[in-house]
């Protein structure tokens, strides 16, 4: 107990669990509007699509500078996000398969240069290591500071175009009606899906970001029918993911804390199953439970009243 | 000088490497509820949508009162297939219907009051007052098909594109959306419907298309729609049961064209 | 003679994998292959702890069953109203982190390298080499692919008119009586012990690839399911052989030189095909526009 409370006072701590609680946040509202536009598995594409970025910019700079590594992963997320976008216009494969299809071979090719990396004696690459399942803890103050930064730009943008992603989401063909840029605004989303793997994988990692976006959104849907409704809960939902999965990790036990997270967040998207109003299978145990107390007394009216008639 | 509503110019769509559309030509008269009809991959959805630009054309022009569409956005309102979009979206038929004010509000800007009682108002002309705050999943058919028609009317256009907005919806719906068209017209507006019944054309519609692929006619609906320009359109697959009333047709062949929508979509 | 065998096990896992990969990519479902390859950690490593070796059939049986508990809790959540590609994220990121936590909690000392799990080194597959009666035949990794790839091969053959129209159109199958859910389950199980038989020995993400990229390159390459089979593997095995070389020419990573490849041959056939490609249909259409422009 006094560890965790001597935790809560550092400030170097304070802010890591501040910036890991931005980032759930953006990423939960982001993933929101995946989710609504059937995107939920992009940020999985794109968070290992971003391997080869992140190698051709160690590569080309031959330093470990993260700046130079988001860079790299940004422009390797959005190559993909174009390559994703070029087979499914232009060809009979559907959406599921181009991005596994990006995924892998983006991420083949991200191997093949890792390799390269290793054996040309440039040799130590724990830097890159480190992308592969975040430790928060080990996160630079700056880099923090950037990541909490990049959040709240990515949550400012989400809630000021709300109502312009809403249509889009809901009904891409009246947008273009209307005049919306739709092919932009789509590349723009996904350009923001990209921004948050992006700043999310130090601190999460390449496999488990995905979860990030998708997990929150998927347990905001259980409670409400409303988009605004359920853009904030799994922004909620992320920022206590992030908040709690970090403070374990901090707490000097050394787990990674990516996968801590995603385990808050499951945990919450099992509370969300179980216990949501409507949705929940706890409720709509219920609810089929008292249907059949209600039919089997009308037919047992009904068979009652026949009885009497025949009688 | 006074511009057609809508004036199309030569124009043809390829889906892949079939043509869908070749070489369209028509002016839209003003003020008149206009038919379209075909059978099963005329082209009818594709028409519009290319008129409106949602898809790529080949070739040809078009102009809405005059202008390309781009400059003329807020005079068109558009009611897209029922099944093109997801009911399952987290949102409640008050909402969809103010989604027909985005256009008019700009990026960044919220709706606000007026657009809420705009809405609330073009509900009530559907009869869909009471459902304001329903979840749009719980709708039924001809209720979605109605949210459409009031996020039309809230669009405040004058003239009207409508895909098959008669599709799987009930009798009471199909005769509500009806009186509203016609309504539509008397205030002087224009509307274009895409539709697949036959039997109703005459009793619907002043003008009537007759579509596959290329145009076939365009006219009063009273000189247009004979049983020599149907067999022209609908070539072999249609039956005359009786020749002196075409609202007596069977298409014969692989169904009617109620399947038609799914095919062209 | 260790080219021979790395070779050969990259053609098998192309091969097993590219079967089952066709009814995934027709039936929409090729993100699932992804799904059940990371989701299997926690099944590795509990049979692990309980075993106590890597070497264990245990290790392989716990992965299978976490895999088709992935694929159940998956079906489920989708039948519950969650869109398939959420419930797919979902299950797979809550069971790889549950494994990823395992591993860090339980095996830090122990030799159970979460990278060679993932990434898998097809190099090293000659030297761990099965033993009867003291006779050396061959590789374990040829062995456990070869099984799964001829498991596949023999149910598929059996029953291919059942899964044919499973993907198609299972609302029919399920009309005239083929019981759809039992071939989902079937498939799943397949993909399950492909991915499970690979991965050891080559790394999820060269299973991944073979499930999804040579199937999708033969789908545009023709428009009969059984010629799209045969095409894969061929693909599959091409792509194996040819990044082998490559990797050893500029000496990476084999299993991702593998990937690589078969990428570029699927980015030949996106532009290429005759029937689909990119560039052809551009032709096409300036042709007929050249055409319309006369004809006025």
């Amino acid at each position: 107990m006094s560890t965790a409370l001597y935790i809560w006072l550092d400030p170097n701590v304070q802010w890591i669990l501040f910036g890991s609680m931005l980032l759930g946040l953006s990423s939960g509202v982001i993933g929101s509007f995946a989710y609504l536009r059937k995107q939920s598995l992009m940020g999985d594409a794109l968070s290992h699509a971003a391997l080869p970025g992140v190698c051709i910019a160690f590569m080309l700079s031959g330093s470990k500078s993260i700046g130079l590594f988001l860079l790299g992963a940004a422009v390797a997320g959005v190559i993909a996000t174009f390559g994703i976008g070029f087979i499914t216009r232009n060809s009979r494969v559907k959406q599921d398969a181009a991005l596994a299809i990006v995924l892998t071979v983006f991420f083949g090719i991200g191997i093949v240069l890792l390799t390269r990396i290793q054996h040309s004696g440039n040799g130590n690459q724990s830097g890159l290591d480190k992308f592969l399942f975040g430790q928060a803890a080990s996160m630079m103050l700056s880099d923090v500071m950037i990541m909490a930064a990049i959040s709240l730009v990515l949550v400012t943008v989400c809630s000021l175009l709300f109502k312009e992603f809403k249509l889009l989401s809901f009904d891409p063909g009246f947008a273009r009606g209307i005049g919306y840029p739709v092919a932009f605004m789509d590349q723009l989303i996904m350009f923001l899906i990209v921004v948050a793997v992006v700043v999310g994988i130090q601190a999460v990692g390449v496999v488990l970001m995905s979860a990030l976006l998708i997990t929150p959104a998927v347990s905001a849907r259980y409670w409400t029918e409303k988009l605004g409704m359920m853009v904030v809960l799994a922004g909620l939902f992320g920022a206590l993911s992030g908040l709690i999965g970090t403070f374990i990790s901090a707490s000097g036990n050394n787990l990674p804390t990516g996968p801590l997270t995603v385990l808050v967040a499951t945990a919450v998207f099992a509370l969300s199953v179980a216990a949501a109003p409507r949705r929940g299978v706890i409720s709509k145990l219920l609810l089929r439970a008292s249907v059949r107390t209600q039919v089997r007394r009308e037919q047992a009216e009904v068979s009652g009243e026949r009885r009497n008639r025949a009688v | 000088m006074h511009k057609s509503p809508l004036s199309i110019h030569g124009l043809s769509v390829a889906y892949q490497k079939k043509p869908v559309l070749r070489d369209i030509t028509f002016e839209v008269p003003e003020g008149n509820l206009i038919g379209i009809v075909g059978p099963n991959g005329a082209g009818k959805s594709t028409l519009i949508k290319a008129a409106l630009g949602l898809i790529p054309r080949l070739h040809g022009e078009v102009t809405i009162y005059g202008k390309p569409y781009a400059k003329q956005r807020k005079l068109v309102g558009y009611v897209p297939q029922r099944e093109s979009v997801d009911w399952d979206f987290p949102t409640n038929a008050l909402d969809v219907v103010m989604m027909g004010r985005y256009g008019h509000l700009g990026w960044i800007k919220r709706p606000g009051s007026a657009e809420k009682k705009l809405a609330l108002e073009c509900l009530a002309k559907v009869g869909m007052a009471d459902y304001a705050g329903r979840q749009i999943s719980q709708l039924s058919g001809g209720q979605q098909q109605r949210i459409f028609l009031a996020r039309a009317l809230a669009q405040d256009a004058t003239l009207y594109v409508m895909d098959e907005p008669f599709v799987g919806v009930d009798a009471a719906t199909e005769k509500a959306i009806i009186t509203l068209l016609n309504e539509l017209k008397t205030q002087g507006k224009t509307v274009l419907v895409v539709h697949h019944d036959l039997a109703t054309v005459k009793e619907y519609f002043d003008w009537v298309m007759l579509l596959n692929v290329r145009l076939v006619a365009f006219g009063p609906t009273e000189p247009t729609f004979t049983a020599q320009k149907l067999q022209e359109t609908y070539g072999g697959r249609l039956t005359m049961l009786d020749r002196e009333s075409p609202s007596a047709l069977i298409v014969n062949g692989r169904s009617s064209d109620v399947d038609g929508s799914i095919h062209l979509a | 003679m260790s080219t021979f065998w790395i070779v050969l096990t990259g053609a098998l896992v192309a091969s097993a994998c590219s079967i089952v990969g066709c009814f995934l990519v027709l039936r929409k479902m090729a993100m699932i292959g992804d799904a059940i390859s990371h989701a299997v950690l926690p099944g590795i490593v509990i049979a692990f702890l309980i075993g106590g070796s890597r070497d264990s059939l245990l290790m392989l049986l716990g992965a299978a069953a976490i895999g088709l508990l992935a694929v159940f809790l998956i079906q489920w959540f989708h039948q519950s109203g969650v869109p398939s590609d959420a419930s797919i994220g979902v299950v797979f990121t809550a069971l790889f982190a549950a494994g990823v936590v395992l591993v860090s909690m339980y095996t830090r000392d122990i030799d159970l390298d979460l990278d060679c799990v993932l990434y898998g080194e097809i190099a090293y597959v000659p030297w761990n080499t099965l033993q009867i009666a003291g006779v050396d035949i061959g590789p374990k990794a040829v062995w456990g692919v070869g099984l799964a790839l001829l498991l596949s091969v023999v149910l598929i053959a059996a029953f291919y008119k059942q899964f044919k129209i499973c993907s198609f159109d299972p609302a029919m199958a399920a009309a005239v009586g083929i019981p759809v859910a039992l071939f989902h389950y079937l498939l799943m199980g397949l993909v399950s012990v492909s991915t499970v038989a690979s991965f050891e020995s080559v790394g999820a993400i060269l299973v991944v690839g073979m499930l999804v990229v040579p199937p999708a390159t033969a789908y545009l390459l023709t428009e009969k399911l059984g010629r799209m089979i045969v095409y894969s593997v061929l693909i599959g095995c091409a792509s194996s052989v040819i990044g082998y070389f490559a990797a050893s020419m500029l000496d990476a990573s084999i299993a991702g030189s593998m990937i690589s490849i078969a990428g570029g041959i699927f980015l030949i056939a996106l532009l290429f095909s005759p029937s689909h490609g990119v560039v052809l249909r551009k032709i096409k259409q300036k042709q007929m526009v050249r055409q319309a422009s006369i004809a006025e």
